[in-house]
């Protein structure tokens, strides 16, 4: 059904779209997306939210060529590893750009764009992918 | 007095010539390229959507302002190509920029002349003390006919505008003409859009263009040559020049708005990308005039005023946007534009 | 706690088993086991079934009474244990503290996938739910893209080389070859690796394992009870389990699997052994990179050695230690609740010496059993009785 999955995605739409995260003040570390319990902390975790710039670089990435049925549209397409200036690491795909060369280390800056649709009827999911910049 | 505060723009990098539409449809690029002064048009990827260059232009928008976007008070998103039917790309906006939840927001369309409404709308909440900023958009993936002579001009791209007081120009006033005029449309449920052909000239384009702008400049009492830059929607790079002599101004006073010759026809961002190259390079205290066309039909006019601040922002990012580019063929361009598809 | 031994043990055939369903090949590796082990279904007191994906494949949840059913064994406890690619050797070692503790005395541990009832791309997405589903599958990830992104990390840190990978699919064939219960019987190429179409740069299909049906079923006891049902018990003399944050881009680095390292340390100090005594290890290869990860973080091989030593032929049969005689996961086939279980029964006849064909003449045996990219380990050290 078109709504299956809708309340679980929505929750996301704040981490998703404008990378959202948190910080807990204990102890220093960045998080993305959000938990609730610092790693380091345990009990002693205080989280606040964090917004993360959209910088970072490209830690590892590979090209999907045989994706799953939502993904297929896009295909192939360049996955990576992106680790933001703030500390965290997150997954993410690189926008295509024949242009430029996409290596670690090659640094990348935040983008909006669609990530899946639930069929022709349902729901699009927006989200973040990458894009190098020199 | 509203001003513009901020603007940001955005343009897929991909671009498909006039001479690889033409090669499809076994028709002679050169006469195209002569009669619509275009020589290729900007192609979404297959993940970008009007949204996504809103959203984009938005935040390249509050960067340049240096707003925080909390204090955005309404979001317009103007369009022809909205992801959906029903649920609002402003509130998509609004969310990825990080201006929820104290603000209104809502969807416009009035083809090609949404953008600029959604201007209007601001500038009068701004007036009146209701906002302290508005966020006017517009963005479109352009849609035509396959083999149809708009498939050589329907672009894509966006072009925002944060409204506000005292910024880095002025909008002085601002005059608009609408009648039921249907030149082009699209019907619920279409997959393309007609128009009347000829017809989308001179009842259409011309009428409302030429109707609006004598409207403002008697209103204000202000002649072309008071200007140092003139911008009329461009669906091709000849209509803005031609309504530009009708109405008194000069092929130069129009050329710097002309990016319809690099991109295409945007829709709803076509005026406000016009105007956002003219405020690339306008110096302070220089005068814009400003008239769009959207079909079904109507336009909107504006009388804008650059002022010193203009010097204090770093610009300049449009021309490297028209520069990023990457060709694609025929069938990745439908494929793109989802006309090519699976299921 | 007390010593436990292995005292039978069973498989189906891996393969694409159209003519069989998930009941027939469990019933058919639980029959091999109870013969094995000359015991009747009454004699056994619990059991722990494996399977990741049931549900989702064949629509089927509550997997555990079913499977103990099917073998014919009446109103015991029965447990399902899941941890993806894990949930074999999880349930293997679930089953070894139900004997250590005293809580029974004959336990029965079966894992099974039917995996080919539905379309690849189904199986794929089900696999799929043993990574991070909010933050990287819906991101665009699949499981050869994560190996991937290890393999290329890999590759910029030590210099391994797509043809070392590939190395290991060879050797994997070849020993596989040798096993009459693998899914692949044909020999491969170095080239016919890397000519092979590209899954997930840099890794190519040759370089992933296969969809698989398949069963496994090991039997446990107390070692001071074992002979009365099997002249060669082996006895599990380590068994060590560990986690770590789901998705690939939380661990602290791409070039190894900490869990694996922490299970691996901790199997060590239970046997009181090195990685240098141990002769024969099924390690998890679900993709070539895997497998050189394996036999670093396992210890036999120094941290970006791997792929050297794989070139050097030190992990064949009569190298320094022998990796996947079965075939692994790559030859043998990944029936993902099967593997972990079938691990032990290679493992177990490796140190019997009835491998046919593929003997090593091993003491001591090991197996490794990894979940998603890396989240769930379990290592279990063996040695005959």
């Amino acid at each position: 059904m078109e709504s299956d999955g809708l309340a679980l995605k929505w929750r996301r739409i704040p981490n998703r779209y404008r990378l959202l995260g948190s910080h807990c003040e204990n102890c220093g570390a960045n998080f993305f997306p959000p938990r609730k319990i610092c790693p380091n902390c345990g009990r002693k975790t205080k989280m606040v939210e964090k917004t993360f710039s959209g910088y970072g670089k490209i830690y590892s990435f590979t090209v999907v060529r045989t994706p799953t049925e939502e993904h297929k549209e896009n295909a192939p397409y360049i996955l990576a590893i992106v680790q933001l200036d703030e500390g965290p690491k997150l997954t993410a795909q690189i926008i295509k750009d024949n242009n430029k060369e996409i290596k670690i280390g090659s640094r990348v800056k935040l983008a909006f764009r669609r990530i899946t649709e639930d069929g022709k009827e349902g729901l699009i999911h927006y989200g973040y992918k990458f894009q190098v910049i020199k | 007095m509203a001003s513009i505060v901020g603007y940001g723009f955005y343009i897929p990098r991909l671009r498909i010539k006039v001479e690889e539409i033409a090669r499809v449809w076994g028709e002679d690029p050169e006469q195209i390229k002569e009669s619509l002064g275009v020589t290729e048009k900007s192609v979404p990827e297959i993940d970008e959507d009007a949204a996504t260059m809103a959203v984009e232009a938005a935040r390249n928008a509050i960067n340049f302002a240096e707003i925080d976007p909390k204090k955005i008070g309404a979001i317009f998103v103007g369009s022809e190509s909205h992801p959906y039917a029903v649920k609002p790309t402003a509130s998509i906006v609004a969310e990825a920029v990080g201006a929820v939840p104290n603000l209104t927001a809502v969807d416009m369309e009035f083809a090609c002349k949404a953008g600029t409404t959604a201007i209007q709308a601001c500038m009068a909440m701004v007036d009146s003390g209701m906002i302290e900023y508005g966020l006017a958009i517009g963005s479109d993936v352009a849609q035509s006919k396959p083999g149809d002579a708009l498939d050589y001009t329907s672009g894509a791209g966006a072009c925002a505008f944060i409204i506000g007081k005292e910024g880095i120009a002025d909008i002085k006033a601002t005059a608009s003409y609408t009648t039921d005029t249907p030149d082009f449309w699209r019907k619920q449920g279409a997959s393309f859009p007609s128009h009347g052909g000829r017809f989308t000239g001179e009842p259409a384009y011309f009428k409302h263009v030429t109707e609006a702008s004598k409207a403002l400049l008697k209103k204000i009492n202000l002649q072309p040559k008071d200007f140092d830059f003139a911008v009329f929607h461009q669906p091709n790079a000849k209509f803005p020049v031609r309504v530009a002599k009708i109405l008194g101004f000069s092929e130069e006073q129009v050329n710097q708005s002309l990016v319809v010759k690099k991109i295409g026809n945007t829709y709803s961002a076509s005026s406000m990308l016009g105007l956002a190259s003219v405020l690339e390079v306008a110096e302070p205290n220089q005068k814009i005039f400003v008239t769009s066309f959207g079909s079904g039909a109507g336009s909107d006019s504006f009388i804008i005023e650059t002022t010193e601040k203009i010097k204090t922002k770093k610009r300049g990012l449009l021309k490297k946007m028209l520069e990023e580019k990457e060709y694609v063929d025929y069938a990745i361009y439908l494929k793109n534009k989802k006309v090519l598809k699976s299921e | 706690m007390r010593r436990v031994a292995i005292v039978g043990v069973g498989m189906s055939k891996f393969g694409e088993l159209w003519d069989k369903s998930l009941r027939d090949i469990i019933a058919e590796a639980g029959l091999m086991a109870l013969e094995d082990a000359n015991m009747e279904s009454k004699d056994i007191q619990a059991l722990y079934g494996a399977t990741m994906a049931s549900g989702e494949l064949i629509g089927q949840e509550h997997v555990a009474p079913l499977i103990a059913d099917q073998m014919g064994f009446k109103n015991i406890p029965a447990t399902r244990v899941e941890n993806a690619c894990a949930s074999g050797g999880t349930a293997l070692r679930e089953a070894y503290l139900a004997v250590a503790s005293g809580a029974f005395d004959i336990v029965a541990v079966g894992g099974v996938e039917k995996m080919t009832d539905v379309s690849t791309s189904l199986a794929t997405t089900a696999l799929g739910g043993a990574g991070d589903q909010e933050w990287e599958l819906f991101q665009g990830a699949t499981f050869p893209a994560l190996y991937a992104l290890m393999a290329r990390r890999h590759m910029y840190e030590f210099g391994t080389t797509e043809e070392q990978m590939a190395m290991v699919a060879v050797k994997n064939h070849e020993n596989a070859y040798k096993n009459k219960f693998a899914q692949f019987h044909n020999l491969i190429t170095v080239d016919d690796v890397l000519n092979s179409k590209l899954v997930a740069d840099p890794l190519k299909i040759l370089d992933c394992s296969p969809i698989t049906d398949g069963a496994a079923v090991a039997i446990l006891a107390p070692v001071e009870i074992a002979k009365k049902y099997n002249d060669a018990p082996v006895e599990i003399i380590a068994s060590a389990q560990a986690s770590d944050r789901i998705a690939l881009h939380d661990r602290e680095n791409l070039t190894s699997l900490k869990a694996t390292q922490i299970a691996a340390k901790e199997a060590y100090k239970q046997a009181k052994l090195e990685p240098n005594d141990i002769q024969v290890c099924e390690v998890h290869d679900c993709f070539t990179i895997a497998e050189i990860l394996a036999i670093e973080d396992l210890g036999f091989f120094k941290k970006g050695e791997g792929g050297k030593a794989t070139e050097d032929g030190q992990t064949k049969i009569g190298g320094k230690v022998a990796i996947n005689t079965s075939g692994g996961l790559k030859g043998c086939g990944h029936p993902v609740g099967a593997t972990g279980i079938k691990q032990a029964v290679e493992i177990t006849w490796q140190l019997r010496g009835e491998a046919e064909g593929r003997n090593t003449n091993a003491e001591i045996g090991m197996t490794h059993n990894v979940g998603g990219s890396g989240a769930t380990a379990v290592v279990h050290i063996f040695k005959r009785v």
